[in-house]
């Protein structure tokens, strides 16, 4: 696995930007994470050979480079011959086939029998083979399409939302099912996403990105820790997020909160914005440092939280349990300067 | 005593017509699906439909003009193979396929649209040929909608008065359709014989209805 490689560099115009995408990658599965409209599908789309690029270079090294795409070298490799896997969002399952013939669809005609009992086995498909997808569970189709890929035995597999169609307690259950699917897979994964719990329950490297163009890239940890840039911590599900103004290179005021806080990192002057993640909060006496008063702070009561609304618009999550209802909101609250995330536009 | 061969002929002309027009109508609007740029898309859709808007006596003008004697293609199939195709049975055929063509083209291009795009995609991804694709993906999953389109055109086809009447003409025993039968028959004022073939176009046409309704439901059936 080590010595593979994939090389996206792709540039489009779309109607409302441009995309420009550029990466590499080594490690096994990666997660594109980004609003919707944002151009995660279009370079999905661009790897398969579904979509032409305007620009740039796909290429896939194994044993020897395989160029898919090569604008200067006017090579555009058809999706048939790319070897890549695409699980569609609502998995495209042929209905007019039975799940045994959906799989065997892509494969050539002397090894279709093996393969195919074979995928039926791996993907606990017993007893559905003459079923249509019409019939099946959306687990159970989940399953067919992954089977129908793997059968293909590509090289990288593209997984296009794949849940954001489903209730949650779908979602959950085929997400685990998905990351066992996948462990057996020698290749590369890429998943594109919307969601941030997918992107960081799948993912070893992910790239953030906002109207086409990269906003963050690294280790999946590493991003959600420090997401340096605004829409980064947004996405990474950080819920306050204030302008602000520096007052010297350990202090910050919050225009939105009016409140002064102290940073544990000396403050560069690129630094436009914090962010205060909902649940870092904690009680604190008067006198604490970036302790500050809950005068007039709204409760809410979610099944496994507190949901606490500050009257300057702060937002305090605090965990608790299924049959607890009492919740005394503490006179003041502080923020550990470490866990204050300086950001730039 | 009545005479039958109007019965042979219409039969005849609409069997050969709709086997043109299916097969022609499928390429040309799986053509124009593909088709990106969408002003020429436009224009060609409107051409295409432009027999089931006109009066048929104006498409069978045109047909005239161009299949007649000194039309570029009537002269042409004159002068190299000695074919006079205006006033012929040949030209029942070319007036049924040009009038039943765009129900034909229209309801199979409805029915390609409703394809989800991405099950062509996923083909092509898992390597399928785009052969293999268009019949095995495409074609098959817009079945339904392709076959409606074809007893559409068939009863078009076998119904066909007016283009016929000015590009064939209404020759006993050559281009007599049935339409043409039951016209002439009442012109005569024999409304007796002018039944029978009303019966007769009435019971084909129930009857391929019937046939192609059942074959559509039960393929729907299956997959569901």
């Amino acid at each position: 696995m080590s010595d593979k490689l994939l090389k996206v560099n792709i540039q489009k115009e779309l109607k409302e930007f441009d995309l420009d995408v550029n990466f590499e990658l080594k490690k096994r599965h990666l997660g594109i994470l980004g609003p919707s409209g944002c151009g995660k599908s279009m370079t999905l789309k661009s790897i398969a050979g579904i979509v032409d690029p305007d620009k740039g270079v796909v290429s896939l090294t194994t044993d020897e480079e395989h160029v898919y795409f090569d604008s200067n070298k006017k090579i555009n490799l058809k999706p048939q011959k790319r070897n890549v896997g695409y699980l569609f969002q609502n998995y495209a399952l042929f209905p007019n086939m039975t799940v045994e013939e959906n799989i065997a669809v892509g494969l050539s005609k002397g090894h279709d029998e093996k393969t195919v009992s074979e995928m039926i086995k791996r993907f606990h498909l017993e007893g559905l083979e003459k079923r249509y997808p019409r019939q099946l569970s959306g687990g159970q189709q989940q399953r067919v399409a992954l089977a129908r890929i793997l059968a293909y035995n590509p090289d990288v597999i593209l997984l296009d939302e794949p849940f954001s169609a489903m209730d949650t307690f779908l979602k959950e259950q085929l997400r685990i099912e998905l990351v066992n699917s996948l462990k057996d897979f020698d290749g590369f994964s890429i998943l594109v996403t919307h969601n941030r719990d997918e992107a960081f329950q799948f993912c070893d490297e992910l790239i953030v990105l906002d109207e086409g163009k990269i906003i963050a890239k690294g280790d999946t940890h590493e991003v959600f820790e420090n997401p340096r840039k605004v829409q980064v911590a947004r996405l990474t599900g950080c819920k306050n997020i204030s302008k602000v103004e520096i007052i010297d290179d350990y202090h910050i005021k919050s225009l939105d909160w009016g409140v002064i806080f102290e940073v544990s990192e000396k403050i560069a002057p690129n630094i436009t914005h914090i962010g205060i993640r909902a649940h870092d909060f904690s009680p604190a006496e008067k006198d604490d440092v970036n302790a500050f008063d809950t005068v007039n702070s709204t409760l809410l009561e979610m099944p496994f939280e507190w949901e606490i609304t500050l009257a300057n618009g702060l937002w305090w999550k605090m965990d608790k349990q299924i049959h607890d209802h009492e919740f005394v909101i503490p006179d003041y609250l502080k923020i550990d300067p470490k866990n204050i995330i300086l950001l730039e536009e | 005593m009545t005479d039958w061969s109007p019965i042979f002929i219409s039969m005849k002309t609409a069997s050969l017509s709709i086997f043109i027009t299916f097969f022609i109508g499928l390429i040309v609007a799986w053509g124009i699906v593909k088709t990106k740029n969408d002003s020429v898309k436009i224009v060609l859709d409107g051409i295409f439909t432009l027999p089931l808007v006109l009066p048929p006596t104006v498409v069978g003008f045109f047909l005239l003009y161009v299949f007649g004697v000194r039309g570029p293609i009537g002269s042409f199939f004159i002068d190299f193979f000695a074919i006079k195709i205006a006033f012929s049975w040949p030209a029942t055929v070319i007036a049924a396929v040009v009038m039943s063509f765009p129900l034909m083209y229209r309801s199979a291009r409805g029915a390609f649209e409703q394809v989800d795009s991405n099950l062509l995609d996923a083909g092509r991804t898992l390597g399928m040929s785009e052969w293999k694709i268009f019949w095995k993906v495409l074609f098959a999953n817009a079945l339904p909608g392709i076959i409606s389109g074809g007893i559409l055109a068939y009863a078009r086809g076998l119904g066909e008065f007016g283009a016929t009447a000015m590009l064939a003409g209404n020759i006993a025993g050559q281009t007599r359709t049935l339409p043409m039968a039951v016209y002439s028959e009442v012109a005569a004022g024999n409304m007796g014989e002018a039944f029978n073939y009303v019966l007769v176009i009435v019971v084909i046409a129930f009857f391929v209805i019937f046939i192609m309704d059942y074959v559509t439901i039960r393929k729907e059936k299956q997959w569901k």
